[in-house]
């Protein structure tokens, strides 16, 4: 240790602002987020891309951002939580989240949002079994997942509503 | 009494208050924190299950650059016999501080032995690599019946239960009850069933790791901010842990990812206060997911041997429950559970009851939703399921010919009050569910659960804004939409809109004292505590009116947010803004110990189809019943059935701590400690019972823990239903159905 510090400067949009971070060629792009970024909505549950908490868009892929390397998105467009909602507007996702008490402790909620809001994207009318699958990546360890489930397929329903 | 008997708007179900902030990633939990100038602690752990800690030689992390601080057990307190907390909350201090830090010896692998703080996270997990530990390593034990063998290593050499006064054993706890003459009772039935059932050790599993930010000034005061289920627990564990007064710490509560029971002691607190008094700066800490699962409170894997007595036509008259609980390297408490609970649903006047903990080198169990007793109602609910259908009788049928109602008393001797088990087993019947015919190839399982539910002392302040909006002060972390409730009663009592509400979880300086929320309470007797200063504000507010209106206060009416008299009225807004010339500011504060609690109970019937060659089971219909007293707010209501029955689903399929034979755990992680994902689970149904709890002013009952009891014994009868054969041993993985089928 006490080396220089060995930081590298990456350029990225996130959340449709232009951005330079500076960060170690190790740092995932979660802690970069956290730490570098305060996008504390990121969560980081596991650090092992086990749980989900982490989920990030980039280039509107979903990915966890622990398994990610910060200096992987250089010219990437990477969205977290915070760019979800469109001013005080909610994603639907994140309105029916709220309708249908589809969170209690709240720490896996912001990767469920952008989890949803990807699937919905993909598919914008998934049966609950897709749902399902499409969030196996999303622990949650206190709903049981029923009224989140009912809340992606109510918000669904409402973007294709909007969409029409 | 009830004084509220119609609601205007308790159970209705509006957006919780910190919604917005958690769907949108504002919300700061216990790692969103960061304080000016902050280092960063790491923890040196145990690579060994049980050692003799020879030397510890700091001199090397501290010499390198940007290493501020380094600190061991010999930095804590070295504790005596002191207790810390009462109620469910108390440990002994003893029990608690190696869980912080070991203190010359290792009786679990990844135990903390020493601690480092340094100017940026990889470099204090370099220099924490850095420190020099010597062991001499011990065998070590894990499994819960070679601890009580002869020839096992003994983790305590002080410590004997009473009445084993001889020699030191891996026995921590024995505690056994007798209720009439079970003896007899067994000679008179015309059928005895016994058998042997048991569940694993398994943890809490909450999304978010331990976490806190602690800072000390120059006058010692501690700034401590953590995920925590009671932060007036940690400041009382951090001060009494790290030998620091009481009175200066503040904690702060963050909000918290969850915690199920195991976020109700201290594990990183009074290592951060200690490193940044010594570093002169703050220190934060984060728990990496791996030492979440092998250094932090699972619950007990326990094994009950139930037996029951039962007369031809289906009365229960006898029953034995003997039930051997891990305690992990320190004592938990388990034993009384068992032993005082086991057959708390039935009707028995002869019973007996024992329960056992061992100490074994794991971490040492804390509490796991309603803590001990879904292992020991795994065996009392199967034990019954299997004589209802050796009697002929359906399993409900046989429940509700034996289940408690009010006036009946439990092994703890004081009768039920009005409790809901028998109207929650008559909705079980009637349900669809349980009237629809099982589907090919799977099975149906039904089964019940008790759990005590906690009182304790809560506290709420009410401070009224000039332009009628309300706070609500609480020192009750929300850990499940308990803002919301807090709204809600404070807006029935007030009579305004529930979006003038503004509930807050404030630190330990802020409000009275506030036990943890745990014990299924915070509704209960925080609630209440709100409930009591509102009244006192509307009280207050009708003295006022009256005393504009030249009126005794006695005949000032208030209705839906104002104050009447005859043709008068004042409206909350108003006497708001005119607080300051009425009387002063509108601030009012009640504290209670609640004696209020009532038990809760839960029925739950699950259908399950078990794949026979794989060994996979899936659960395809589940159903949840429960007796909430009065739901608040019915969506939490409900989540809490969902979730607590879908972590039961998880203990009965799957999780299961497992240990190698030098006691490392081998899967300390989500991957290979597999809790259930969206796609393992159907919509989990709930039915809310409502038999008001007469002692609650809004007849609430606790919600939180029962739910978790039920599903074990449900879907262990529906994989037998589905699979033919009888399995007593959980987890009921895909290997052991495969092999069980083999057979």
């Amino acid at each position: 240790m006490n080396k220089p510090l060995n930081k590298m400067a990456v350029q990225a949009t996130i959340n449709g602002e232009d951005t330079v971070f500076l960060c170690s060629p190790g740092q995932v792009l979660a802690e970069v987020l956290r730490d570098e970024l305060e996008l504390i909505g990121t969560k980081i549950g596991c650090n092992t891309g086990d749980c989900g908490a982490c989920s990030v868009l980039v280039n509107d892929r979903l990915v966890c951002s622990c398994l990610v390397l910060a200096a992987e998105v250089e010219g990437q467009c990477v969205q977290t939580i915070e760019g979800i909602a469109e001013g005080g507007k909610l994603h639907p996702v994140q309105q029916k989240l709220l309708e249908h008490g589809g969170l209690q402790c709240g720490i896996c909620t912001p990767g469920v949002v952008v989890a949803a809001k990807a699937l919905l994207e993909h598919n914008p009318d998934p049966t609950e079994e897709q749902a399902r699958y499409w969030l196996a990546g999303n622990l949650c360890r206190c709903t049981g997942y029923d009224k989140i489930i009912r809340a992606v397929l109510d918000a669904a329903k409402t973007l294709r509503e909007e969409a029409a | 009494m009830n004084a509220y008997q119609e609601f205007k708007i308790i159970g209705s179900r509006p957006v919780r208050p910190d919604g917005f902030d958690k769907v949108t990633g504002r919300a700061r939990y216990g790692a969103d924190l960061n304080m000016q100038g902050q280092i960063y602690g790491h923890v040196v752990r145990s690579p060994h299950a049980h050692a003799v800690i020879t030397s510890i030689d700091c001199s090397k992390a501290l010499a390198m650059k940007g290493v501020l601080a380094v600190m061991t057990g010999d930095d804590l307190v070295k504790p005596g016999n002191e207790m810390l907390g009462s109620g469910e909350g108390a440990m002994a201090l003893k029990d608690v501080v190696p869980m912080v830090m070991s203190q010359g010896k290792v009786l679990f692998h990844s135990q903390a032995v020493a601690a480092v703080a340094a100017t940026t996270p990889a470099l204090a997990a370099e220099a924490a690599k850095a420190i020099e530990v010597m062991y001499e390593v011990l065998p070590a034990v894990t499994d819960l019946h070679a601890a009580l063998a002869p020839d096992a290593p003994i983790l305590h050499d002080d410590r004997f239960p009473d009445g084993y006064p001889e020699e030191p054993t891996n026995l921590a706890e024995h505690i056994s009850l007798t209720v009439g003459d079970p003896d007899a009772a067994f000679e008179s039935a015309d059928v005895v069933f016994e058998q042997t059932y048991s569940v694993p050790m398994c943890h809490q599993g909450y999304i978010e790791p331990h976490a806190c930010v602690a800072r000390v000034d120059a006058a010692g005061q501690v700034d401590l901010w953590c995920c925590t289920q009671g932060h007036f627990a940690v400041r009382h564990f951090t001060a009494a842990v790290a030998g620091i007064d009481l009175g200066k710490i503040k904690v702060t509560a963050s909000e918290i990812g969850g915690g199920f029971g195991g976020k109700t002691t201290v594990y990183l607190e009074p290592l951060a206060v200690v490193l940044a008094q010594k570093a002169g700066r703050p220190v934060k800490m984060v728990m990496d997911r791996g030492d979440v699962f092998r250094a932090t409170g699972p619950a007990p894997g326990a094994q009950t041997r139930v037996k029951l007595g039962a007369t031809r036509e289906g009365k229960l008259v006898a029953a034995e429950v003997d039930c051997l609980m891990d305690s992990g390297a320190y004592s938990g408490s388990p034993a009384g559970i068992p032993a005082f609970m086991a057959t708390a649903c039935y009707k028995l006047s002869n019973a007996r009851s024992t329960g056992r903990s061992v100490y074994t080198n794991k971490p040492k169990i804390h509490a796991y939703r309603a803590p001990s007793i879904p292992q020991v109602t795994l065996g009392v609910e199967l034990a019954i399921t299997e004589l209802a259908a050796e009697l002929g009788i359906d399993p409900l049928e046989f429940r509700m010919m034996n289940a408690v109602e009010e006036g009946d008393a439990n092994m703890m001797g004081a009768p039920y009050n009005r409790i809901g088990l028998r109207e929650c087993l008559e909705v079980a019947r009637n349900h669809e569910h349980y009237k629809s015919a099982v589907a090919s190839g799977a099975g149906r399982g039904v089964a019940m659960g008790y759990w005590v539910n906690a009182g304790m002392q809560s506290s709420a302040t009410i401070n009224v804004s000039s332009d009628g909006h309300v706070s609500v002060l609480t020192g009750s972390p929300d850990i499940g939409g308990s803002r919301a409730s807090m709204a809600l009663m404070a807006a029935e009592v007030l009579g305004i809109p529930f979006d003038h509400i503004h509930p807050q979880v404030v630190a330990t300086d802020s409000v009275g004292h506030t036990d943890l929320t745990g014990g299924s309470r915070t509704t209960l007797a925080t609630g209440q505590a709100v409930i009591q200063a509102a009244e006192a504000c509307v009280a207050e507010l009708c003295r006022r009116a009256g005393s504009e209106w030249e009126v005794e206060p006695g005949v000032v009416a208030w209705s839906q947010g104002a104050a009447h008299y005859g043709e008068h009225t004042l409206t909350f807004e108003a006497l708001a803004e005119r607080a300051g010339s009425m009387g002063g500011p509108l601030t009012f504060s009640s504290s209670l110990t609640a004696t209020s609690t009532a038990p809760g109970f839960a029925v739950h019937i699950c259908d399950a189809e078990v794949d026979k060659e794989t060994g996979c089971t899936t659960i395809t219909r589940y159903t949840a019943i429960q007796d909430a007293g009065k739901a608040i707010h019915p969506d939490y209501v409900e989540g809490q059935m969902q979730g607590g029955a879908v972590q039961g689903i998880g203990w009965a399929l799957n999780e299961e701590y497992l240990y190698n034979a030098e006691g490392v755990l081998e899967n300390p992680g989500f991957l290979d400690y597999r809790i259930p994902v969206a796609s393992d689970l159907p919509f989990i149904d709930t039915v809310i019972v409502e038999i008001p709890n007469p002692l609650h002013p809004f007849g609430v009952k606790g919600v939180g823990e029962v739910p978790i009891v039920p599903p074990m014994p449900a879907i262990a009868e529906a994989v037998y239903q589905s699979t033919g054969v009888r399995f007593r041993d959980l987890p009921l993985n895909p290997p052991k159905i495969v092999a069980g089928l083999a057979h």
